[in-house]
């Protein structure tokens, strides 16, 4: 039988995409049969930026990159400086990335759980979850100075210290959403129309999760023990017991579907809340930073040779960044690869075989940032088009990339 | 004799321009209430109750575009149809002891057929828009209609059956009459039961037919961006949101007169002049309660449902609870 199906196009500007970016459906019916991927549509130039820059201008760059993972950026951006540099960062400055770094990830997953909601069509959720994210952001403009681009970040450790007088006030807050919890558990795990929605859709199998190298909340509902902070603990997490969340610690079931992504945010709200308690009782004393004047620090790094890479499990998956540093006042190479890009592909097994009404929530279950995933963009300057790559080109571009940069 | 039908005439037309204009006031007034109570049961503030009156005068003075790939005379057409066949049904709906204005010209019967007209103006209208997602949002309106239509008989067609055993001389599927009629007197405890059951499969079938969350798989404003009324703009979206308006006043109202038809004048001993006013103002609360249980709440208690969900909701639990409350409306007249 011939099947006749049409084509839908959704992005790159679409109510249920918060970032401009376009997929194509080949559609039977209302099942997809075909999916198109095309992202490029939110490229920024930023490593471009970076590199006219001195490091620590980069920090600031590096917390735009994203708007939401503006901890997570800067975290392993300076991680990657202070590999290639050989700066060791003192105790104390490592507990405080980590507690902003985990606030950070309240506040993304409750975001998340609001954006779920709105994709649902179950508007109360995204107003209920979402006031109850504020306090989080309270929180952290207390004691960052602000509430999204934390500015906290610096290499050899961080800006500003957490005081004796201001513990109480995280205390308050982490009590707070140990009773939100409780609700957001409620509404998301308990409720019969969000079971229908989510259940069984968007299926990412472990097999699919590993050959397309998924990372963060995505890998781990399809049953992958993948997290950073636990495979290669970094800062002072190697000093807290970080165990890679799945699903199956809740429902006993693995099925890599919706819900279970659903679940695996739910349960790291929970243990992100157990890290910056335990975070808060070993926090040793002493200093924050490695260097305290920035001058001195850059022309630390104007002598500095080497690479570095940095990696941190932001609230997404992990995020990679790679600096060269050549004895100048501005890093030779910086790389950003955010844990979206590793999510791109397995949209498409999720998707096909989906029904239309099931694309916004798939989408939106593995949290995409496009803002962070685009990093780039081909035009042909001839014709000002945008070209598709094939692997085969895209690994003679690397090819000669490396002969550049390699002497 | 032919003076005072011409007389009658005049009286018609008069009163259907007045029911016209105070359907769509209503409609818009309930439209902005709806939308404040949702807004306070979500923790937000919401918009003013008149939003609905200014959206209405803003979209008013907009552009109207037709999509080039429109079929123009349909696509303007169709939200015409959809404002004017709404407005038809409110001339054959009773409003508290007031009897229908075209009453003896039609009967509830008319009235299923006639609320089937504002989704397919509004189908019509999809297709005709020459745009994926409207297709898409119509063949969804098209399969919901389907779906909802057997529950909805059901509850209707059992109502006319009680009372066509109870009073056979009487016309029964007329509107006047049901509404002086209530059902619930009418039965023993098991019909009662049965009476429940009718009335939570029509307040199911509501929302589909006004498509509300959970049943707005056709508007989807997340999936399809709007689906049905993607490509409609200015006037033509005024009077689709003037459309569904009426078209809530028209469910609220047909829930009221078959289940709800009681009357406050008699018990505050008022007659003449007030207790009219008593009466309508009495009707009005009636319907505001009917369209919070089943409209306001329900919109913000789910998540959207996928089309197939829909049609198996309509199918099968709404359905069988509607064959389940006939069954026991039968058997208690048979019983007895």
């Amino acid at each position: 039988m011939n099947k006749k199906t049409y084509s839908i196009p959704i992005g790159p500007v679409h109510p249920s995409l918060e970032e401009p970016m376009t997929f194509n459906f080949e559609i039977y019916g209302e099942r997809i049969e075909k999916v198109y991927l095309a992202p490029g549509d939110n490229h920024r130039g930023i490593e471009f930026m970076g590199r006219q820059r001195n490091p620590i201008q980069i920090i600031y760059l590096a917390e735009r990159i994203c708007g939401i993972c503006s901890a997570s950026h800067p975290f392993a951006f300076c991680q990657a400086v202070e590999n290639a540099a050989g700066i060791e960062v003192p105790e104390r400055g490592q507990y405080i990335r980590v507690i902003i770094a985990e606030l950070e990830r309240i506040h993304s997953h409750i975001l998340w759980a609001g954006i779920a909601g709105h994709e649902l069509g179950f508007d109360s959720v995204l107003y209920i979850s979402w006031r109850a994210r504020e306090e989080v952001l309270d929180l952290l403009e207390y004691l960052t100075g602000n509430r999204i681009n934390y500015g906290v970040f610096m290499i050899g450790g961080v800006r500003r210290d957490i005081s004796e007088e201001q513990i109480p006030r995280i205390r308050k807050t982490l009590e707070y959403y140990k009773d939100v919890y409780g609700k957001i558990e409620d509404i998301f795990l308990k409720d019969p129309t969000i079971a229908l929605r989510t259940k069984n859709v968007g299926v990412l199998t472990k097999e699919d999760a590993l050959r397309l190298c998924a990372v963060g909340p995505t890998t781990r509902a399809s049953g992958i023990k993948k997290d950073v902070r636990q495979d290669q603990p970094y800062s002072a997490y190697a000093d807290l017991e970080v165990k890679a969340i799945t699903p199956d610690v809740f429902s006993g079931e693995i099925n890599g579907d919706v819900y279970d992504r659903i679940i695996v945010r739910l349960l790291e709200l929970v243990q992100s809340i157990q890290i910056i308690e335990q975070c808060l009782e070993n926090m040793p004393s002493g200093e924050i930073v490695a260097e305290k004047k920035l001058v001195k620090l850059l022309n630390q790094l104007k002598k500095a040779k080497g690479e570095g890479i940095g990696r941190h499990e932001a609230p997404r998956g992990e995020v990679f960044h790679y600096v060269k540093l050549a004895e100048a006042e501005v890093p030779e190479i910086w790389k950003a690869r955010a844990p979206t890009y590793n999510n791109l592909m397995p949209w498409a097994p999720m998707l096909l075989g989906e029904q239309i009404a099931d694309i916004p929530i798939v989408v939106a279950s593995t949290d995409p940032c496009i803002a962070c995933m685009d990093r780039v963009t081909i035009l042909n300057k001839a014709n000002g088009r945008k070209d598709v790559l094939t692997k085969k080109d895209l690994h003679e571009l690397s090819v000669q990339k490396t002969r550049r940069i390699t002497p | 004799m032919t003076s005072i039908s011409l007389f009658g005439i005049l009286i018609k037309i008069i009163g259907a321009i007045v029911i016209a204009f105070l359907g769509v006031v209503i409609g818009l007034f309930y439209k902005g209430i709806d939308r404040k109570l949702a807004a306070r049961m979500q923790a937000r503030v919401g918009p003013p109750i008149r939003q609905p009156f200014m959206d209405f005068f803003k979209l008013m003075i907009k552009e109207n575009i037709v999509p080039q790939n429109a079929v123009p005379w349909i696509f303007n057409g169709a939200p015409i149809m959809a404002l004017v066949s709404s407005i038809t049904i409110l001339l054959y709906l009773p409003v508290g002891n007031i009897p229908p204005l075209l009453s003896g010209y039609g009967d509830i019967v008319l009235i299923i057929y006639l609320l089937t007209l504002p989704a397919i103006g509004m189908v019509v209208g999809g297709f005709a828009s020459g745009s994926p997602y409207a297709n898409v949002g119509a063949q969804r309106e098209m399969v919901m209609m389907m779906s909802y239509e057997l529950p909805l008989v059901t509850a209707v067609v059992a109502l006319g059956w009680k009372l066509s055993q109870v009073y056979p001389q009487l016309n029964i599927f007329s509107l006047a009459v049901i509404n002086a009629r209530p059902i619930w007197g009418l039965v023993g405890p098991l019909g009662f039961i049965g009476a429940i059951l009718l009335f939570i499969t029509l307040a199911a079938v509501t929302p589909g037919e006004l498509s509300k969350v959970p049943f707005d798989a056709p508007e989807a404003e997340t999936e399809l961006a709007g689906g049905i009324l993607v490509e409609y703009s200015g006037r033509n979206l005024a009077l689709f949101g003037l459309a569904d308006a009426v078209k809530t006043v028209v469910m609220m109202s047909l829930t009221v007169a078959l289940f709800f038809p009681y009357n406050i004048s008699h018990l505050l001993a008022l007659s003449g002049v007030f207790a009219l006013i008593a009466d309508v103002l009495f009707f009005l609360v009636k319907m505001f309660l009917v369209m919070f249980v089943e409209v306001s709440f329900v919109r913000i208690a789910f998540a959207r449902l996928k089309i197939d969900q829909v049609s198996f909701a309509y199918w099968v639990p709404v359905a069988i609870i509607g064959l389940l409350g006939l069954m026991l409306i039968v058997l208690d007249t048979i019983i007895v």
